[in-house]
Protein backbone atom coordinates (compact mmCIF):
# COMPACT_ATOMS: atom_id res chain seq x y z
CA UNK A 1 0.00 0.00 0.00
CA UNK A 2 2.48 2.41 1.16
CA UNK A 3 4.98 1.68 -2.38
CA UNK A 4 1.23 1.33 -4.38
CA UNK A 5 0.63 5.11 -3.72
CA UNK A 6 3.48 7.14 -5.40
CA UNK A 7 2.83 4.71 -8.17
CA UNK A 8 -0.25 5.71 -8.51
CA UNK A 9 -0.21 9.11 -8.78
CA UNK A 10 2.72 8.84 -11.21
CA UNK A 11 0.39 6.91 -13.55
CA UNK A 12 -2.29 9.63 -13.09
CA UNK A 13 0.28 12.33 -13.53
CA UNK A 14 1.56 10.69 -16.79
CA UNK A 15 -1.38 9.73 -18.51
CA UNK A 16 -3.68 12.72 -17.87
CA UNK A 17 -2.46 14.09 -21.41
CA UNK A 18 -4.43 10.78 -22.43
CA UNK A 19 -7.67 11.78 -21.02
CA UNK A 20 -7.54 15.83 -21.19
CA UNK A 21 -8.30 15.87 -24.77
CA UNK A 22 -9.00 19.64 -24.56
CA UNK A 23 -6.21 21.47 -25.34
CA UNK A 24 -7.12 24.18 -22.92
CA UNK A 25 -7.51 21.98 -19.86
CA UNK A 26 -3.97 21.08 -20.94
CA UNK A 27 -3.18 24.47 -20.96
CA UNK A 28 -4.04 25.50 -17.47
CA UNK A 29 -2.45 21.89 -16.66
CA UNK A 30 0.71 22.78 -17.56
CA UNK A 31 0.74 26.45 -16.51
CA UNK A 32 -0.47 24.90 -12.77
CA UNK A 33 2.12 22.43 -13.08
CA UNK A 34 4.94 24.90 -13.20
CA UNK A 35 3.19 27.40 -10.69
CA UNK A 36 3.47 24.10 -8.47
CA UNK A 37 6.98 23.77 -8.93
CA UNK A 38 7.26 27.61 -7.91
CA UNK A 39 5.47 26.47 -4.98
CA UNK A 40 7.64 23.67 -3.93
CA UNK A 41 10.26 25.38 -4.27
CA UNK A 42 9.06 28.73 -1.95
CA UNK A 43 8.10 25.63 0.52
CA UNK A 44 11.23 24.67 1.00
CA UNK A 45 12.29 27.84 2.06
CA UNK A 46 8.97 28.89 4.40
CA UNK A 47 7.89 25.30 5.62
CA UNK A 48 11.30 23.83 6.35
CA UNK A 49 13.79 26.34 7.31
CA UNK A 50 10.59 28.94 8.35
CA UNK A 51 11.99 31.90 5.97
CA UNK A 52 9.39 33.87 4.66
CA UNK A 53 10.30 34.83 1.42
CA UNK A 54 7.65 37.57 -0.26
CA UNK A 55 9.67 38.20 -3.07
CA UNK A 56 10.00 34.30 -4.47
CA UNK A 57 8.74 35.31 -8.00
CA UNK A 58 12.17 37.25 -8.67
CA UNK A 59 14.00 33.76 -8.89
CA UNK A 60 11.08 32.98 -10.79
CA UNK A 61 11.33 36.15 -13.19
CA UNK A 62 15.04 36.06 -13.14
CA UNK A 63 14.67 32.42 -14.39
CA UNK A 64 12.71 33.26 -17.17
CA UNK A 65 14.30 35.82 -18.10
CA UNK A 66 17.91 34.68 -18.17
CA UNK A 67 16.85 31.77 -19.91
CA UNK A 68 14.52 33.90 -22.83
CA UNK A 69 17.42 35.93 -23.35
CA UNK A 70 19.92 32.74 -23.33
CA UNK A 71 17.83 31.61 -26.02
CA UNK A 72 17.42 35.31 -28.18
CA UNK A 73 20.35 36.66 -27.43
CA UNK A 74 20.92 40.35 -26.81
CA UNK A 75 23.74 43.08 -27.70
CA UNK A 76 23.74 46.17 -24.67
CA UNK A 77 26.04 48.68 -23.99
CA UNK A 78 27.34 49.42 -20.09
CA UNK A 79 28.64 52.59 -18.83
CA UNK A 80 32.52 52.79 -19.49
CA UNK A 81 32.16 51.53 -23.26
CA UNK A 82 31.47 48.19 -22.53
CA UNK A 83 29.92 46.18 -25.23
CA UNK A 84 28.39 42.87 -24.63
CA UNK A 85 26.80 41.04 -27.69
CA UNK A 86 25.34 37.25 -26.82
CA UNK A 87 24.80 35.36 -30.08
CA UNK A 88 21.32 33.42 -29.53
CA UNK A 89 22.57 29.90 -27.75
CA UNK A 90 20.13 26.93 -28.20
CA UNK A 91 16.44 27.16 -26.36
CA UNK A 92 17.39 24.48 -24.10
CA UNK A 93 20.69 26.01 -23.01
CA UNK A 94 18.17 28.70 -21.64
CA UNK A 95 17.19 25.80 -18.95
CA UNK A 96 20.67 25.75 -16.64
CA UNK A 97 21.26 29.22 -17.58
CA UNK A 98 18.06 29.79 -15.79
CA UNK A 99 19.25 27.22 -12.76
CA UNK A 100 22.22 28.95 -12.46
CA UNK A 101 21.36 32.81 -12.46
CA UNK A 102 18.23 32.25 -10.17
CA UNK A 103 20.12 29.87 -7.52
CA UNK A 104 23.53 32.92 -7.34
CA UNK A 105 20.72 35.48 -6.34
CA UNK A 106 19.23 32.79 -3.89
CA UNK A 107 23.07 32.59 -2.78
CA UNK A 108 22.83 36.60 -2.35
CA UNK A 109 19.57 36.41 -0.60
CA UNK A 110 20.73 33.81 1.46
CA UNK A 111 23.58 35.51 2.61
CA UNK A 112 21.40 38.43 3.85
CA UNK A 113 18.74 36.43 5.09
CA UNK A 114 21.32 35.72 7.63
CA UNK A 115 21.88 39.33 8.68
CA UNK A 116 18.17 40.22 8.17
CA UNK A 117 15.58 38.16 10.42
CA UNK A 118 11.96 38.04 10.61
CA UNK A 119 9.60 41.17 9.03
CA UNK A 120 12.93 42.17 7.66
CA UNK A 121 13.90 39.80 5.98
CA UNK A 122 10.37 39.88 4.17
CA UNK A 123 10.79 43.31 3.31
CA UNK A 124 13.78 43.20 2.07
CA UNK A 125 12.89 40.01 -0.24
CA UNK A 126 9.45 42.38 -1.41
CA UNK A 127 11.79 45.13 -2.36
CA UNK A 128 14.20 42.64 -4.76
CA UNK A 129 11.29 41.43 -6.51
CA UNK A 130 10.31 44.97 -6.89
CA UNK A 131 13.74 45.97 -7.99
CA UNK A 132 13.71 43.30 -10.58
CA UNK A 133 10.42 44.19 -12.07
CA UNK A 134 11.82 47.90 -12.52
CA UNK A 135 15.29 47.07 -14.09
CA UNK A 136 13.22 44.50 -16.38
CA UNK A 137 10.68 47.55 -17.02
CA UNK A 138 13.74 50.22 -17.48
CA UNK A 139 16.84 48.36 -19.17
CA UNK A 140 14.98 48.29 -22.07
CA UNK A 141 18.48 47.26 -24.22
CA UNK A 142 18.42 44.37 -22.62
CA UNK A 143 14.78 43.52 -22.20
CA UNK A 144 12.66 45.41 -24.37
CA UNK A 145 11.02 46.62 -21.73
CA UNK A 146 7.06 47.14 -20.97
CA UNK A 147 7.63 45.86 -25.11
CA UNK A 148 8.12 42.23 -23.65
CA UNK A 149 10.55 39.64 -24.76
CA UNK A 150 8.46 37.73 -27.78
CA UNK A 151 9.29 34.61 -29.95
CA UNK A 152 11.12 33.27 -27.17
CA UNK A 153 11.85 29.88 -29.44
CA UNK A 154 10.57 26.78 -27.39
CA UNK A 155 12.92 24.12 -26.28
CA UNK A 156 14.47 21.54 -28.66
CA UNK A 157 15.98 18.57 -28.01
CA UNK A 158 18.33 16.22 -30.23
CA UNK A 159 16.41 12.89 -30.14
CA UNK A 160 18.31 9.76 -32.14
CA UNK A 161 16.56 8.90 -36.08
CA UNK A 162 14.39 12.29 -35.27
CA UNK A 163 17.78 14.97 -35.11
CA UNK A 164 16.16 18.23 -33.93
CA UNK A 165 12.69 17.98 -32.34
CA UNK A 166 11.33 21.48 -31.73
CA UNK A 167 8.87 21.22 -28.42
CA UNK A 168 5.72 22.99 -29.81
CA UNK A 169 3.24 20.08 -28.83
CA UNK A 170 1.52 21.06 -25.49
CA UNK A 171 1.01 17.31 -24.51
CA UNK A 172 5.19 16.69 -25.07
CA UNK A 173 5.32 20.12 -23.39
CA UNK A 174 2.79 18.85 -20.58
CA UNK A 175 5.55 15.78 -20.00
CA UNK A 176 8.69 18.01 -19.76
CA UNK A 177 7.18 20.03 -17.11
CA UNK A 178 5.87 16.98 -15.34
CA UNK A 179 9.54 15.41 -15.48
CA UNK A 180 10.99 18.48 -13.98
CA UNK A 181 8.10 18.37 -11.25
CA UNK A 182 8.94 15.28 -10.52
CA UNK A 183 12.41 15.87 -10.39
CA UNK A 184 12.29 18.64 -8.13
CA UNK A 185 9.72 16.50 -6.11
CA UNK A 186 12.17 14.11 -5.16
CA UNK A 187 15.28 16.57 -5.03
CA UNK A 188 13.49 17.83 -1.54
CA UNK A 189 12.52 14.72 -0.58
CA UNK A 190 15.82 13.84 -0.06
CA UNK A 191 17.18 16.77 1.34
CA UNK A 192 14.58 17.21 3.81
CA UNK A 193 14.75 13.54 5.02
CA UNK A 194 18.73 14.19 5.38
CA UNK A 195 20.30 15.44 8.10
CA UNK A 196 20.26 18.29 6.16
CA UNK A 197 16.86 18.86 6.16
CA UNK A 198 16.82 17.70 9.98
CA UNK A 199 19.28 20.72 10.80
CA UNK A 200 16.83 23.00 8.55
CA UNK A 201 13.77 22.08 11.00
CA UNK A 202 15.63 22.09 14.22
CA UNK A 203 16.73 25.66 12.97
CA UNK A 204 13.03 26.34 12.37
CA UNK A 205 12.25 24.46 16.03
CA UNK A 206 14.63 26.32 18.30
CA UNK A 207 17.42 28.46 16.65
CA UNK A 208 19.39 29.15 19.79
CA UNK A 209 19.45 25.18 20.88
CA UNK A 210 19.75 24.19 17.27
CA UNK A 211 23.30 26.74 17.44
CA UNK A 212 24.52 24.81 20.61
CA UNK A 213 24.38 21.38 19.07
CA UNK A 214 26.79 22.28 16.25
CA UNK A 215 24.48 23.55 13.55
CA UNK A 216 25.86 25.46 11.33
CA UNK A 217 23.06 27.92 10.61
CA UNK A 218 24.55 30.17 8.02
CA UNK A 219 25.54 27.51 6.03
CA UNK A 220 21.61 25.75 5.65
CA UNK A 221 20.01 29.06 5.62
CA UNK A 222 21.98 29.58 2.95
CA UNK A 223 22.05 26.27 1.26
CA UNK A 224 17.81 26.20 1.46
CA UNK A 225 17.66 29.90 -0.37
CA UNK A 226 20.21 28.52 -3.09
CA UNK A 227 18.30 25.69 -3.80
CA UNK A 228 14.96 26.98 -3.47
CA UNK A 229 15.81 29.68 -6.17
CA UNK A 230 17.49 27.40 -8.48
CA UNK A 231 14.64 25.32 -8.30
CA UNK A 232 11.96 28.70 -8.70
CA UNK A 233 14.30 29.82 -11.96
CA UNK A 234 13.48 26.03 -13.30
CA UNK A 235 10.30 26.98 -13.29
CA UNK A 236 10.44 30.41 -14.65
CA UNK A 237 12.33 28.71 -17.46
CA UNK A 238 10.01 26.79 -18.31
CA UNK A 239 7.46 29.50 -18.47
CA UNK A 240 9.05 31.61 -20.82
CA UNK A 241 9.79 28.91 -23.25
CA UNK A 242 6.16 27.66 -23.16
CA UNK A 243 4.16 30.96 -22.94
CA UNK A 244 7.19 32.79 -25.25
CA UNK A 245 6.78 35.65 -24.55
CA UNK A 246 7.39 37.45 -21.29
CA UNK A 247 7.18 41.06 -19.22
CA UNK A 248 8.18 42.54 -16.53
CA UNK A 249 4.48 42.05 -14.85
CA UNK A 250 5.97 38.70 -14.58
CA UNK A 251 7.44 39.84 -11.53
CA UNK A 252 3.98 41.38 -9.63
CA UNK A 253 3.55 40.83 -6.16
CA UNK A 254 0.36 38.77 -7.23
CA UNK A 255 2.04 35.73 -7.76
CA UNK A 256 4.19 35.38 -4.95
CA UNK A 257 1.02 35.66 -3.16
CA UNK A 258 -0.47 32.55 -5.26
CA UNK A 259 3.05 30.65 -4.39
CA UNK A 260 2.52 31.64 -0.49
CA UNK A 261 -1.50 30.85 -0.39
CA UNK A 262 -0.43 27.34 -2.44
CA UNK A 263 2.32 26.22 0.37
CA UNK A 264 -0.27 27.30 3.12
CA UNK A 265 -3.40 26.21 2.14
CA UNK A 266 -1.45 22.82 1.03
CA UNK A 267 0.28 22.83 4.26
CA UNK A 268 3.50 23.81 4.69
CA UNK A 269 6.86 22.13 5.89
CA UNK A 270 5.16 19.24 4.12
CA UNK A 271 6.11 17.21 0.90
CA UNK A 272 2.76 17.32 -0.42
CA UNK A 273 1.24 20.27 0.55
CA UNK A 274 2.30 22.64 -2.40
CA UNK A 275 0.65 20.08 -4.92
CA UNK A 276 -2.34 19.87 -3.38
CA UNK A 277 -2.37 23.56 -2.78
CA UNK A 278 -1.14 24.05 -6.56
CA UNK A 279 -4.06 21.82 -7.46
CA UNK A 280 -7.17 23.75 -5.91
CA UNK A 281 -5.59 27.12 -6.26
CA UNK A 282 -4.51 26.55 -10.25
CA UNK A 283 -7.88 25.04 -11.19
CA UNK A 284 -10.43 26.60 -9.05
CA UNK A 285 -10.63 30.12 -11.28
CA UNK A 286 -10.92 27.88 -14.11
CA UNK A 287 -13.72 25.92 -12.80
CA UNK A 288 -15.71 28.79 -11.46
CA UNK A 289 -14.91 31.26 -14.36
CA UNK A 290 -17.37 29.10 -16.28
CA UNK A 291 -20.32 29.88 -14.07
CA UNK A 292 -20.04 33.54 -12.47
CA UNK A 293 -18.44 36.88 -13.55
CA UNK A 294 -15.09 37.27 -12.94
CA UNK A 295 -15.81 39.60 -9.83
CA UNK A 296 -17.22 36.86 -7.98
CA UNK A 297 -14.66 34.75 -9.30
CA UNK A 298 -11.98 36.33 -7.28
CA UNK A 299 -14.53 36.95 -4.53
CA UNK A 300 -14.98 33.03 -4.10
CA UNK A 301 -11.47 32.67 -4.00
CA UNK A 302 -10.61 34.74 -1.23
CA UNK A 303 -12.90 33.38 0.75
CA UNK A 304 -12.13 30.08 -0.02
CA UNK A 305 -8.59 30.89 0.95
CA UNK A 306 -9.80 32.40 4.11
CA UNK A 307 -12.07 29.38 4.72
CA UNK A 308 -9.22 26.78 4.51
CA UNK A 309 -6.50 28.84 6.46
CA UNK A 310 -9.69 29.08 9.25
CA UNK A 311 -10.93 25.68 9.68
CA UNK A 312 -7.43 23.86 8.65
CA UNK A 313 -4.75 26.34 10.55
CA UNK A 314 -1.98 23.75 9.53
CA UNK A 315 -2.99 22.68 6.30
CA UNK A 316 -4.74 20.46 4.18
CA UNK A 317 -2.21 17.95 4.05
CA UNK A 318 -1.25 17.33 7.69
CA UNK A 319 -4.88 18.11 8.42
CA UNK A 320 -5.37 14.55 6.39
CA UNK A 321 -2.44 12.74 8.21
CA UNK A 322 -3.63 13.70 11.23
CA UNK A 323 -7.17 12.02 10.82
CA UNK A 324 -5.94 9.30 9.52
CA UNK A 325 -3.41 8.70 12.35
CA UNK A 326 -6.79 9.40 14.92
CA UNK A 327 -8.82 6.59 13.46
CA UNK A 328 -5.58 4.29 13.72
CA UNK A 329 -5.48 5.12 17.05
CA UNK A 330 -8.72 5.90 18.39
CA UNK A 331 -8.10 4.33 21.59
CA UNK A 332 -5.53 6.22 22.90
CA UNK A 333 -5.57 10.10 23.67
CA UNK A 334 -4.76 11.94 20.76
CA UNK A 335 -1.54 14.21 20.48
CA UNK A 336 -3.62 16.83 18.65
CA UNK A 337 -4.63 18.98 21.34
CA UNK A 338 -1.29 19.38 22.68
CA UNK A 339 0.24 19.80 19.56
CA UNK A 340 -1.75 22.48 18.91
CA UNK A 341 -1.39 24.24 21.85
CA UNK A 342 2.45 24.08 20.82
CA UNK A 343 1.49 26.50 17.67
CA UNK A 344 0.15 28.54 19.51
CA UNK A 345 2.77 30.70 21.31
CA UNK A 346 5.36 30.36 18.38
CA UNK A 347 3.02 32.24 16.04
CA UNK B 1 40.02 21.84 33.00
CA UNK B 2 37.98 24.84 32.03
CA UNK B 3 39.48 28.46 32.87
CA UNK B 4 38.03 31.51 33.26
CA UNK B 5 40.06 34.63 32.86
CA UNK B 6 38.80 38.04 33.41
CA UNK B 7 35.72 37.17 31.03
CA UNK B 8 34.17 40.16 29.90
CA UNK B 9 31.05 39.57 28.40
CA UNK B 10 27.34 40.74 27.50
CA UNK B 11 24.47 41.72 25.01
CA UNK B 12 25.24 44.52 22.40
CA UNK B 13 26.72 47.31 24.23
CA UNK B 14 25.84 45.62 27.90
CA UNK B 15 28.46 44.35 29.59
CA UNK B 16 26.59 41.82 31.94
CA UNK B 17 29.82 39.68 33.10
CA UNK B 18 32.29 41.95 33.88
CA UNK B 19 35.88 40.49 34.92
CA UNK B 20 35.20 36.88 36.07
CA UNK B 21 37.60 34.12 36.88
CA UNK B 22 37.03 30.72 38.08
CA UNK B 23 38.28 27.16 37.49
CA UNK B 24 36.96 23.60 36.85
CA UNK B 25 38.96 21.16 37.91
CA UNK B 26 38.29 17.81 35.86
CA UNK B 27 35.99 15.79 37.14
CA UNK B 28 34.60 18.22 39.63
CA UNK B 29 31.17 19.17 40.17
CA UNK B 30 30.96 22.97 40.17
CA UNK B 31 27.90 25.01 41.30
CA UNK B 32 27.92 28.91 40.34
CA UNK B 33 25.32 30.34 42.21
CA UNK B 34 23.83 34.22 42.50
CA UNK B 35 20.93 36.05 42.13
CA UNK B 36 18.99 36.83 39.10
CA UNK B 37 21.04 38.96 36.33
CA UNK B 38 24.22 37.98 38.29
CA UNK B 39 25.55 37.15 34.97
CA UNK B 40 25.05 33.35 35.57
CA UNK B 41 23.57 32.67 32.09
CA UNK B 42 25.59 34.41 30.67
CA UNK B 43 28.98 33.51 31.52
CA UNK B 44 27.31 29.98 30.10
CA UNK B 45 26.35 30.81 26.94
CA UNK B 46 29.92 33.21 26.63
CA UNK B 47 31.44 29.55 27.44
CA UNK B 48 29.58 27.78 24.51
CA UNK B 49 30.15 30.59 21.94
CA UNK B 50 26.59 31.82 21.83
CA UNK B 51 27.86 35.21 22.45
CA UNK B 52 30.78 37.04 21.63
CA UNK B 53 33.57 37.45 24.57
CA UNK B 54 34.45 41.25 24.68
CA UNK B 55 37.28 40.09 26.11
CA UNK B 56 39.23 37.71 28.63
CA UNK B 57 40.04 33.92 28.12
CA UNK B 58 38.28 30.91 28.11
CA UNK B 59 40.79 27.80 28.21
CA UNK B 60 39.45 24.26 27.89
CA UNK B 61 41.93 21.29 28.29
CA UNK B 62 44.89 23.89 27.77
CA UNK B 63 43.36 25.02 24.36
CA UNK B 64 41.91 28.37 23.99
CA UNK B 65 38.73 28.72 23.36
CA UNK B 66 37.76 32.30 23.26
CA UNK B 67 35.39 33.20 20.80
CA UNK B 68 35.59 29.89 18.85
CA UNK B 69 32.85 29.01 17.15
CA UNK B 70 29.63 26.78 18.85
CA UNK B 71 30.35 24.14 16.92
CA UNK B 72 34.32 23.90 17.50
CA UNK B 73 33.51 24.37 21.19
CA UNK B 74 31.35 21.48 20.84
CA UNK B 75 33.48 18.83 19.15
CA UNK B 76 36.22 20.02 21.65
CA UNK B 77 33.74 18.40 24.41
CA UNK B 78 31.60 21.04 25.67
CA UNK B 79 28.23 20.36 26.11
CA UNK B 80 25.47 23.25 27.05
CA UNK B 81 22.67 21.81 28.23
CA UNK B 82 20.70 25.35 28.25
CA UNK B 83 18.10 26.96 30.44
CA UNK B 84 14.40 26.36 30.36
CA UNK B 85 14.93 22.52 29.26
CA UNK B 86 15.08 23.15 25.73
CA UNK B 87 14.15 20.56 23.48
CA UNK B 88 13.06 20.00 19.36
CA UNK B 89 9.00 20.17 20.07
CA UNK B 90 8.32 18.76 16.81
CA UNK B 91 10.80 15.77 17.25
CA UNK B 92 10.40 12.70 18.36
CA UNK B 93 12.74 11.58 21.49
CA UNK B 94 14.56 10.01 19.33
CA UNK B 95 15.21 12.52 16.77
CA UNK B 96 16.37 14.78 19.88
CA UNK B 97 18.92 12.25 20.74
CA UNK B 98 20.18 12.33 17.29
CA UNK B 99 20.52 15.74 17.18
CA UNK B 100 22.63 15.68 20.19
CA UNK B 101 25.22 13.93 18.19
CA UNK B 102 24.76 16.09 15.19
CA UNK B 103 28.61 16.50 14.72
CA UNK B 104 29.49 12.78 15.22
CA UNK B 105 29.70 10.18 12.30
CA UNK B 106 30.13 6.89 13.72
CA UNK B 107 26.62 4.88 14.11
CA UNK B 108 27.63 2.09 16.05
CA UNK B 109 29.12 4.59 19.19
CA UNK B 110 25.96 6.33 18.57
CA UNK B 111 23.87 3.83 18.69
CA UNK B 112 25.56 2.22 21.77
CA UNK B 113 25.39 5.50 23.69
CA UNK B 114 21.25 5.86 22.38
CA UNK B 115 21.11 2.78 24.48
CA UNK B 116 22.96 3.73 27.56
CA UNK B 117 20.92 6.86 27.47
CA UNK B 118 17.35 4.71 27.10
CA UNK B 119 18.69 2.38 29.83
CA UNK B 120 19.72 5.46 32.07
CA UNK B 121 16.27 7.13 31.65
CA UNK B 122 13.79 4.19 31.36
CA UNK B 123 11.19 7.10 30.44
CA UNK B 124 12.56 8.11 27.54
CA UNK B 125 13.10 4.59 26.26
CA UNK B 126 8.99 4.33 26.82
CA UNK B 127 8.32 7.47 24.48
CA UNK B 128 10.65 7.15 21.95
CA UNK B 129 8.71 7.91 19.13
CA UNK B 130 6.51 10.30 21.14
CA UNK B 131 6.81 14.28 19.80
CA UNK B 132 8.92 15.82 22.40
CA UNK B 133 6.62 18.47 22.37
CA UNK B 134 4.04 16.48 24.25
CA UNK B 135 6.11 15.08 27.36
CA UNK B 136 5.81 16.14 30.48
CA UNK B 137 8.17 18.74 32.08
CA UNK B 138 10.31 16.36 33.85
CA UNK B 139 10.27 14.00 30.69
CA UNK B 140 11.59 17.03 28.63
CA UNK B 141 14.59 17.82 31.16
CA UNK B 142 15.26 14.35 30.84
CA UNK B 143 15.18 14.40 27.01
CA UNK B 144 17.48 17.95 27.29
CA UNK B 145 20.29 15.87 29.59
CA UNK B 146 20.48 12.90 27.28
CA UNK B 147 20.73 15.05 24.25
CA UNK B 148 23.56 16.74 26.10
CA UNK B 149 24.94 13.28 27.05
CA UNK B 150 24.84 11.60 23.15
CA UNK B 151 27.83 14.41 22.24
CA UNK B 152 30.18 12.69 24.53
CA UNK B 153 30.70 15.76 25.98
CA UNK B 154 34.25 15.90 28.64
CA UNK B 155 32.78 18.52 30.44
CA UNK B 156 28.89 19.78 30.59
CA UNK B 157 26.84 22.80 31.72
CA UNK B 158 23.70 22.75 33.07
CA UNK B 159 21.66 26.08 33.33
CA UNK B 160 19.25 26.04 36.32
CA UNK B 161 18.33 22.28 35.54
CA UNK B 162 15.67 22.53 38.61
CA UNK B 163 13.66 25.48 37.17
CA UNK B 164 9.96 24.81 36.68
CA UNK B 165 10.31 21.02 37.87
CA UNK B 166 7.97 19.49 40.41
CA UNK B 167 9.68 19.31 43.73
CA UNK B 168 10.22 15.19 42.82
CA UNK B 169 11.78 15.49 39.88
CA UNK B 170 14.27 18.38 41.31
CA UNK B 171 15.66 15.91 43.39
CA UNK B 172 15.91 13.30 41.09
CA UNK B 173 17.57 15.33 38.46
CA UNK B 174 19.92 16.28 40.71
CA UNK B 175 20.99 13.16 41.41
CA UNK B 176 21.24 12.23 37.21
CA UNK B 177 23.93 15.08 37.67
CA UNK B 178 25.67 13.61 40.31
CA UNK B 179 25.54 10.13 38.53
CA UNK B 180 27.04 11.70 36.15
CA UNK B 181 29.63 13.86 38.06
CA UNK B 182 30.92 10.22 39.51
CA UNK B 183 31.12 8.67 35.70
CA UNK B 184 33.64 11.29 35.21
CA UNK B 185 31.97 13.73 33.09
CA UNK B 186 33.05 17.28 34.67
CA UNK B 187 30.20 19.17 35.63
CA UNK B 188 29.61 23.04 35.63
CA UNK B 189 26.30 24.45 37.16
CA UNK B 190 24.38 27.32 37.66
CA UNK B 191 21.47 26.82 39.75
CA UNK B 192 19.19 29.25 41.78
CA UNK B 193 18.26 26.40 44.28
CA UNK B 194 21.49 27.66 46.40
CA UNK B 195 21.06 25.09 49.06
CA UNK B 196 20.78 21.83 47.00
CA UNK B 197 23.57 23.65 44.58
CA UNK B 198 26.40 23.76 47.63
CA UNK B 199 24.96 20.16 49.11
CA UNK B 200 26.09 18.41 46.00
CA UNK B 201 29.10 20.26 44.61
CA UNK B 202 32.46 20.26 45.26
CA UNK B 203 33.63 23.71 44.57
CA UNK B 204 31.33 26.90 44.07
CA UNK B 205 31.22 30.23 43.30
CA UNK B 206 29.28 32.79 44.33
CA UNK B 207 28.55 36.17 41.25
CA UNK B 208 27.36 39.05 42.09
CA UNK B 209 26.81 41.83 39.63
CA UNK B 210 28.92 40.19 37.14
CA UNK B 211 32.74 39.37 39.41
CA UNK B 212 33.43 36.88 41.58
CA UNK B 213 32.03 37.89 45.29
CA UNK B 214 33.25 34.40 47.02
CA UNK B 215 34.87 31.07 46.09
CA UNK B 216 35.14 27.38 48.23
CA UNK B 217 33.75 24.60 48.87
CA UNK B 218 30.02 23.89 49.23
CA UNK B 219 30.35 23.56 52.74
CA UNK B 220 32.39 26.26 52.74
CA UNK B 221 29.99 28.74 51.36
CA UNK B 222 26.88 27.27 53.16
CA UNK B 223 28.58 28.21 56.40
CA UNK B 224 29.69 31.65 54.86
CA UNK B 225 27.13 34.37 56.85
CA UNK B 226 26.95 36.35 53.92
CA UNK B 227 25.18 33.72 51.79
CA UNK B 228 23.34 32.11 54.99
CA UNK B 229 21.84 35.56 55.01
CA UNK B 230 21.39 36.29 51.24
CA UNK B 231 20.75 32.89 49.72
CA UNK B 232 19.77 30.37 52.29
CA UNK B 233 17.09 32.68 53.36
CA UNK B 234 17.64 31.75 56.96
Amino acid sequence: MKRALPIFWLLVLFTLPVWLRDPYFLHITIITAIFIIAAMSLNLLLGYTGQLSLGHVAFFGIGAYASALTSLGFDIELPGGLHIVHAPWPAIAGFPVGIVVAGLCGYMIGKLSFKVRGAYFVIVTISFAEVMRLVALNWVDLTQGPLALNNIPPYSIWLPGIGEYEIWSKVVFFYVVAAVGVACYLIIQRLVQSRIGRAMVALKDNESLAISVGIDVTRYLVLAAVMSAAMAGAAGSLYAHYVKIIDPEIFLFIYTVTMVIMVITGGKGTLAGPIVGGVIFGFLPVVVRSYVAPAVQWMIYGALMIVIVFLLPRGIVPAIEQYFLNRKQADRPPDVAVLADLDAPKS
Amino acid sequence: MLELRDLVSGYGKAMVVKGLSIDVGRGQLVSLIGANGAGKTTTLKAISGLIPIKSGKVIFDGQDITNASARKILSLGVAHCPEGRHVFPYMTVTENLEMGCYLRNDRKAIADDMSRIFEQFPRLAERRQQVAGTLSGGEQQMLAIGRALMSRPKLIMFDEPSLGLAPNIVEHTFDIISNIRDQGTTVLMVEQNALAALEMCDHAYLIESGALTLAGSGRELVDNPHVRAAYLAD
